[in-house]
């Protein structure tokens, strides 16, 4: 059973046609890498996934919960870091803990979250996909700011999250180390 | 749903926003003897309006705090992948927002009253016509946040839309406190308000749901 499936999509923004008749299928441990340059619609076809943008045409089967990493925080400002990943993972009956100390979070549990640098905040986004459990994962640049720490952590939560039958979606610019990824070129 | 009410109360108590409209409402049953002067029968007459207004008024500060900073941070694009409807977000934003906004101000009008000589009926009547009415403020504040969300000057146009509509819970509310009104008064009220908390749901989630892009 595939965890996702986009079959025949297409995306129009602002009266442009981004892509069309886009098929993309993601199997347990899979991966697809998004890539193309600014404004291809990498981000789109990431909230096309995610439910949050009707396709045009064509549909989007998605069988489990995914979780989604993109620009936005969505962390309150004002509560400490563990606190704020506490009420997402609270939603999904998950611990928040062990998603932070994965990605190099766990001395910064106190810490007000507007307080966070930015490559702070792009480790926290990321911890709260850890954290869901979703076997989906849908990730928008997840590697921006992040520094060769962030990214080795990235990677190895990546690789464990497939080797545990996950399947992820990611955009980006740049190279991923996602091996063995579909790649599906934009633009 | 429980997690998210709480949430909302949390978010208005840390911010402080939540002693606004209290303060507000206060600060114009204190301003009212000064502009009507200290005639005790003028006052009481005319005062449970202006406090009517004010109430109205207070709706209104908490606007822009209300759905703007969660759309801005992605939490409602978090919450929609997490498979939870528009329309509960919606509906536990209104209990929230209700809970945080309506007893301060009923507590407020306590002082208030004093302030601008209400006899006690007047006082009982004002606070029954506020429970009845807050929780239309509530939900037509609410609406106003969904559909001004994502706009830069949306204090003033958040006026322009919520004053028109919250003009019935005005009359009623009003007219509930003039010594001849009866149960009617209240029920109308009640009514109005019923409505409006009933709409809130479907139109916030619709507005949330076009406001995305």
């Amino acid at each position: 059973m595939s965890l996702l499936a986009l079959r025949g999509i297409t995306c129009v923004r602002g009266g442009r046609r981004l892509f069309e008749g886009l098929d993309l299928t993601l199997e347990p441990g899979g991966a697809a890498l998004v890539t193309g340059p600014n404004g291809a619609g990498k981000s789109s076809l990431i909230r096309l996934a995610a439910g949050l943008l009707p396709p045009v045409s064509g549909t989007v089967d998605r069988g489990v919960p995914a979780a989604l990493a993109d620009e936005n925080l969505a962390l309150d400002s004002r509560l400490p870091l563990l606190r704020a990943l506490g009420f997402w993972a609270g939603l999904d009956g998950a611990d928040p803990a062990s998603a932070m100390t994965a990605m190099g979070l766990a001395p910064l549990a106190g810490v007000p979250v507007r307080m966070l640098s930015a490559g702070q905040r792009k480790r926290a986004t990321l911890a709260r996909v850890l954290a869901s459990g979703a076997p989906l994962w849908l990730l928008d640049e997840p590697a921006n700011g992040l520094d060769a720490d962030g990214e080795a952590r990235l990677e190895a939560a990546m690789a464990a999250h497939r080797a545990g039958g996950g399947a992820i979606l990611a955009a980006s610019h740049q190279s991923l180390p996602l091996p063995g990824a579909a790649g599906v070129k934009l633009g | 749903m429980t997690a998210l009410v709480l949430r909302e109360l949390r978010l208005a108590a840390t911010g402080g926003s939540a002693l606004l409209p209290p303060i507000f409402f206060l600060l114009v049953a204190t301003l009212f003897p000064f502009a009507v002067g200290p005639d005790a029968p003028a006052l009481a007459r005319t005062g449970g309006g202006a406090l009517w207004m004010a109430a109205l008024l207070a709706a209104l500060l908490p606007v822009d705090r209300l759905v703007e900073p969660d759309r801005a941070a992605g939490v409602l694009d978090q919450l929609t992948i997490r498979g939870i409807g528009e329309e509960s977000v919606a509906l536990a934003k209104l209990a929230g927002h209700w809970l945080s906004f309506a007893p301060p101000l009923m507590l407020a009008a306590l002082p208030a009253a004093a302030l601008i000589k209400l006899p006690p009926p007047v006082l009982l009547r004002l606070e029954l016509g506020l429970l009845a009415g807050t929780p239309g403020l509530a939900a037509l504040s609410l609406i106003v946040a969904a559909l001004t969300s994502g706009l830069r000057t949306t204090g003033t146009l958040a006026g322009l839309l919520m004053l028109p509509l919250a003009v019935p819970i005005l009359i009623f509310g009003a007219g509930l406190i003039e010594p001849e009104a009866d149960i009617g008064a209240l029920k109308l009220l009640a009514a109005v308000s019923l409505l409006y908390v009933a709409l809130a749901p479907f139109a916030v989630a619709a507005a949330i749901r076009a406001g995305r892009d």
